[in-house]
C-alpha cells in the first residue's frame, strides 16, 4: 500500500479522525478569524464604493462566498457520497450527512442577500433569473437529502440511501443549472442589470477572496465540530469513546 | 431464461396486475383532468390567458399525476415479498427495474399521453401545437418514471414516504418540465421545436442507461 492510501485511509477511522480534527480546530479556527476579520473590515470598509452601486455592492462579500460554498459543499458531499459507496467509509458517510446542513444554509443565505441586494438594484425582491432559480432548486435538493437521511431509521442503510441520492443529484445539477439558464433566456430577455462592469479593482478583489477562504474555514469547522458529535454518538459503545470520556 | 425473457415476463406479469385493478388506471387520469380543470377556475376564464398558459399547465398536471402513481412501482411488490425475490433473482436487478418502470409507464404514462390533447383543448391550446404536445409528452413521461423510480426506491421501506418522494423527485423533474412546456409553446408560436425535443430525447436516452442502475443500487440499500 502506497503512502497516499495509507493517509487516505487513516481519515477513514472515527478516532484518527477525532483526534487529528481537534488538534487542528484551534488553528483552522485562528486562520478563519484572521481572514474573516481582514475581509470585513477591508470589504466594509477600506474597499471605495462602487461608482455605479454605491455601497450596496458590499453585500457581494458575504453573498458570493455564499453562493459559492453551496456549489462547493455539494461537491465534498458528492466526493464523500462515492467513497462512501466504494470503499464503505464510515468516515465518508459522517462527513456527508454533517456537511448537508451547512450546504443548505449557504444556498439560503445566498439567496436571502441576493434578494435584500435585488430591492435597491433591481427593484424587486425576486426575479426569475437563471441563478436564483437554479440556487433555489440545489436548496431544493440539499432539503430532500436531509429529509431522506432524516427519515430512513437504520443509520446505515440511511447513510447509503443518502449518498445515491447525492451522486444522483450530481449528475442532475449541472443539467437543472443549464435548463434553467435556457428556460431563462427563452421566456425573458435579461432585463435585469449584470454584473459584468469593469473588472473588479484589487482592493474589492482580496478582501472577496479572503472572504471566500473564510467561508471554506467555517465549513470546515463547523462540518468537524459536527462529525466529531456524530461519531461519538455512533461509537458510544467502543472503547476508546469510553476511555475518552473516563467511563469505566 | 435469457435476460430478454425475464425482462418481457416480468413486464407481462405487471400489466398483467394493473389490468385486474383497472380503478387504480382511472384514478390518476381522473387527477390529471381535474388538476386542469382547477387552472381555469383559480385564474379566470379569459381564452387569451388560458392559451398562453396551457403548454405550462398540461405539463405541470402531467408531472404531478405522475408524481402521484410513482409510489406504485414497487410499493405493492415490496410488501408482498416479490421484490425480494426479484434481488435474489439469477437476473440483474437494473433490467428487472426496467420492466417495471416500462410497465408502469404503459400503465400510466400512456393514457395520459392521450387525454393531454382533449384537456390542451379545453385550455384553448392552438391546434398546431398538439402534435407537439403529444411528441414532448412521449418523450418526457418516461423520463418522469424513470426519475421517479429511483426515488420510490430509496423511499419503499419507509411509512410515511409520500411527502419525502416528492421532495426528492420534483427538483430532479424541472428540466423536462422546462423543455417539454418550451418545446409546445415554441410549437404554438409557430417556431421550430427540432431542438427542445432533442434534448428531450437525449434526457430519455440518459434516463433510460442511469437510472435503472440507480434505483437497482438504491433497491438492494432500501431491502438490506
Amino acid at each position: 500500500m502506497n503512502s497516499f492510501m495509507k493517509w487516505f485511509h487513516k481519515w477513514g477511522s472515527p478516532p484518527w479522525f477525532y483526534r487529528v480534527s481537534g488538534k487542528m480546530l484551534p488553528w483552522l479556527t485562528g486562520l478563519f478569524v484572521i481572514t474573516l476579520v481582514y475581509g470585513l473590515y477591508a470589504g466594509l470598509v477600506l474597499a471605495p464604493a462602487d461608482y455605479q452601486q454605491g455601497d450596496s455592492f458590499r453585500i457581494i462579500y458575504v453573498h458570493v462566498p455564499a453562493a459559492w460554498m453551496g456549489m462547493f459543499i455539494y461537491m465534498v458531499m458528492a466526493a464523500a457520497a462515492l467513497v462512501h459507496l466504494v470503499w464503505r467509509m464510515k468516515m465518508a458517510d459522517v462527513v456527508l450527512i454533517s456537511s448537508a446542513p451547512i450546504g443548505a444554509a449557504f444556498a439560503f443565505i445566498a439567496l436571502v442577500t441576493g434578494s435584500l441586494w435585488g430591492k435597491p438594484m433591481w427593484g424587486t425582491w425576486w426575479t426569475w433569473d437563471a441563478r436564483l432559480t437554479s440556487e433555489l432548486l440545489l436548496l431544493f435538493i440539499y432539503l430532500g437529502i436531509i429529509a431522506l437521511h432524516s427519515a430512513v431509521e437504520d443509520r446505515q442503510s440511511a447513510g447509503r440511501a443518502t449518498a445515491v441520492l447525492t451522486l444522483v443529484g450530481v449528475v442532475n445539477i449541472p443539467i437543472i443549472h443549464y435548463s434553467v439558464v435556457w428556460w431563462n433566456t427563452l421566456h425573458q430577455g435579461t432585463t435585469v442589470m449584470r454584473l459584468d462592469g469593469p473588472a473588479m479593482a484589487p482592493e474589492m478583489l482580496w478582501p472577496l477572496l479572503s472572504m471566500a477562504i473564510a467561508f471554506k474555514l467555517y465549513y470546515v469547522i463547523v462540518m468537524m465540530l459536527s462529525a466529531r458529535g456524530e461519531i461519538l454518538a455512533r461509537e458510544t459503545k467502543s472503547r476508546w469513546v469510553r476511555e475518552l470520556v473516563g467511563g469505566e | 431464461m435469457s435476460v430478454w425473457q425475464a425482462f418481457i415476463e416480468l413486464l407481462k406479469r405487471d400489466l398483467r396486475l394493473a389490468m385486474r385493478r383497472r380503478a387504480e388506471i382511472a384514478n390518476p387520469l381522473l387527477f390529471f383532468v381535474m388538476v386542469i380543470v382547477l387552472f381555469p377556475l383559480g385564474v379566470g376564464a379569459e381564452p387569451n390567458l388560458l392559451e398562453r398558459m396551457s403548454a405550462g399547465v398540461v405539463w405541470v398536471a402531467a408531472l404531478l399525476a405522475a408524481l402521484l402513481t410513482l409510489d406504485s412501482i414497487f410499493r405493492s411488490d415490496f410488501e408482498d415479498g416479490t421484490l425480494e425475490q426479484l434481488l435474489l433473482s439469477a437476473q440483474p436487478l437494473s433490467v428487472m427495474v426496467l420492466a417495471k418502470v416500462v410497465a408502469h409507464w404503459l400503465v400510466t404514462g400512456l393514457p395520459l399521453l392521450l387525454v393531454a390533447p382533449l384537456l390542451a383543448m379545453l385550455l384553448g391550446m392552438k391546434p398546431a401545437a398538439m402534435g407537439t404536445l403529444m411528441l414532448s409528452l412521449l418523450l418526457g413521461t418516461p423520463v418522469l418514471s424513470l426519475i421517479g423510480a429511483i426515488g420510490v426506491a430509496l423511499t419503499v421501506g419507509l411509512r410515511r414516504a409520500g411527502v419525502i418522494l416528492s421532495l426528492l423527485v420534483l427538483p430532479l423533474y424541472v428540466p423536462v418540465l422546462i423543455f417539454g412546456a418550451a418545446a409546445v409553446d415554441a410549437a404554438a408560436s409557430g417556431l421550430p421545436v427540432a431542438g427542445q425535443l432533442y434534448i428531450l430525447a437525449a434526457f430519455l436516452a440518459m434516463a433510460l442507461s442511469l437510472a435503472p442502475v440507480a434505483a437497482a443500487s438504491a433497491l438492494r440499500i432500501s431491502l438490506s
